[in-house]
């Protein structure tokens, strides 16, 4: 669905070239939920603008939807559906007149862009929405309309640039679900920008990382965190005299590796816990360590994030909607 | 056909929204009748001074308020372009395959309507006023300053589309509005400037707008004024035209 080979982005500033987006080979298949992950300036947006045809590569190639981005932007755009950042609609436009004057630029005559603006609301649960101002729709409402107005012309390859930005935990987990609906139903193809790691978590079939204009990881969520070295646990020990006898344990452990040992806590890395637990417990009990906690950690898209480009991504607290 | 077609759906657009902000609407048809009636009546006494050009003081007076609404109103149409840029409406627009030109031919054409709109009220008010002019004329007169406000509707867009920002829009148009208006004798005419301030004037094209306008008012038509006007006019009109489809038609900003 889409093929991008070497895409390029710079801008020329006083003070020299700007790379923003350095060379990006992008593979998307039909039907896949994909995420482009990366902290704010990382070349998320501006890779997805070229994509939509907002924003013409310094170089590079791309087919989108079955077309050529450069040599035919018109028919690219005829196949793809784009949901901007931020909102879509004006204030005082009503929700009918934003999907059918839409519908209208897509050419459909105006008995078909109605038709097709109230089967999207019914679809996206706007109901009754249709002759009110987008000003009094709630954040999650409205970007939910975002979407219907981005599937007016039947899209197979929808993006969405930073979809659940500003959205109220309940609205987010309302909109994934629509999400994952599009896909469901109508086979449409999603590719997202996202800096939140859950969203990528839980709603995308693979994450490309991007950081300072490259892809510097890709692949499904569960393979990008295997990548990170494993899981890690934390002990509490009953008795602090035990310390040095959990960790001649603990070094009797295959693969197992040390990491913090602070009082009566000793912190390990295990490369999957699920099945290297039971063994620690059992070596621990024969030698006589008594337990008062334990806690497994299982490596985020955060971790991997962290381990790939050696800085946490801003994970924004998320706000709630205006 | 498919211009024409994306043409009246971003004007019908516009003009809807347009019509909904009540505030606007009251402050773009009372502006041109407080001129009218709060300055207007000054000129009176000034019309027998040394320098005064032919004709009543209406008939100066109101080809100048013309030039004021159709030019200098024109220039921030982008205003409202900055709001629809920054809720995202054009991008949404333009991942359309909706023709690039008639985004902005939309816009324009929302602005012209209004345009001669706000010209029709205000030449009935003039009227009302005291102002006797044959009737072609007006009309011709009309036709050139909706069609140069036009043109600087289509920069204006540029202009926004470019800067992004109100700050950034306001001191272009700010800085281009106030020596082209002071430079223009809309309000007094540069026939009673010294004249360094002649000379200087005799460089800004909306100037001659105006003295073809006041020409036209004065039912003289066929005239080497009324010419200067109408050839200043299309130059602003083509080079209005040509910045706002290129910036329009960019695809990187």
């Amino acid at each position: 669905m889409i093929k991008a080979r070497g895409l390029t982005k710079s801008y020329r500033t006083r003070t020299g070239t700007v790379e923003a987006v350095k060379g990006v080979d992008i593979d998307v298949d039909a039907g896949e939920i994909v995420a482009f992950l990366g902290p704010n300036g990382a070349g998320k947006t501006t890779t997805q603008r070229m994509l939509t045809t907002l924003l013409a590569p310094t170089a590079g190639t791309a087919i989108v939807a079955g077309h050529d981005l450069r040599a035919d932007p018109v028919r690219v755009r005829r196949r793809i559906g784009y949901v901007p950042q931020g909102g879509s609609t004006s204030a005082e436009a009503t929700v009918g007149e934003e999907l059918v004057d839409h519908g209208r630029l897509y050419g459909l005559s105006k008995a078909q862009s109605q038709r097709r603006g109230r089967r999207l609301i019914a679809e996206i649960e706007l109901e009754g929405t249709w002759e009110r101002q987008t000003r009094t729709l709630s954040g999650g409402q409205r970007r939910r309309l975002d979407i219907a107005l981005g599937l007016v012309n039947e899209p197979p390859l929808l993006f969405m640039d930073e979809p659940s930005s500003g959205l109220d935990p309940q609205a987010r987990a309302n909109l994934w679900r629509h999400i994952r609906a599009l896909r469901e139903d109508r086979g449409v193809t999603v590719f997202l920008t996202t800096h939140y790691l859950d969203e990528a978590d839980a709603l995308c079939d693979r994450v490309f990382v991007i950081d300072h204009g490259e892809i510097v990881a890709r692949g499904t969520p569960a393979e990008l965190k295997r990548e990170v070295s494993g899981d890690a646990v934390s002990l509490r020990l009953r008795d602090l005299d035990d310390v040095a006898a959990a960790i001649a344990v603990l070094a009797a452990i295959p693969h197992s590796t040390l990491t913090r040992s602070d009082g009566d806590m000793l912190d390990f890395g295990l490369p999957d816990a699920s099945l290297a637990l039971p063994e620690v417990f059992a070596a621990l009990e024969r030698a006589g360590v008594g337990l008062a906690g334990i806690e497994v950690h299982r490596p985020t898209l955060d971790d991997v994030f962290l381990s790939l480009t050696g800085r946490a991504l801003r994970d924004d607290p998320v706000p709630t909607a205006a | 056909m498919r211009f024409l077609s994306d043409t009246w759906v971003i004007f019908i657009r516009s003009m809807r929204l347009s019509l909904r902000n009540v505030v606007w609407l009251v402050i773009g048809i009372s502006q041109p009748l407080l001129y009218l009636a709060l300055f207007g009546p000054l000129l009176k006494r000034i019309v027998g001074l040394h320098g005064f050009p032919p004709g009543n003081s209406w008939q100066v007076f109101t080809p100048g308020l013309l030039v004021q609404l159709g030019i200098f109103g024109a220039l921030f149409v982008g205003f409202n372009l900055i709001g629809e840029l920054r809720a995202g409406v054009i991008e949404r627009m333009r991942v359309t395959p909706a023709s690039r030109m008639a985004l902005l031919a939309g816009r324009i054409l929302r602005d012209v309507v209004v345009l001669a709109v706000q010209s029709t009220i205000l030449l009935v008010a003039a009227f009302a006023f005291g102002l006797r002019a044959p009737i072609g004329g007006v009309i011709l007169a009309v036709i050139l300053v909706t069609a140069v406000g036009a043109a600087f509707a289509a920069g204006s867009y540029a202009v926004a589309l470019r800067t992004r920002t109100e700050e950034g829009m306001a001191s272009v148009t700010n800085s281009l509005a106030v020596p082209l208006l002071l430079l223009s004798g809309i309000l007094l005419p540069m026939s009673l400037a010294p004249g360094w301030l002649r000379l200087i004037a005799d460089a800004n094209p909306v100037k001659h707008i105006v003295d073809a306008l006041r020409a036209l008012f004065l039912g003289h038509v066929a005239t080497e004024t009324v010419g200067i006007g109408v050839l200043c006019g299309a130059g602003l009109i083509v080079a209005g035209l040509a910045f706002g489809t290129r910036t329009f038609q960019r695809e990187s900003e």
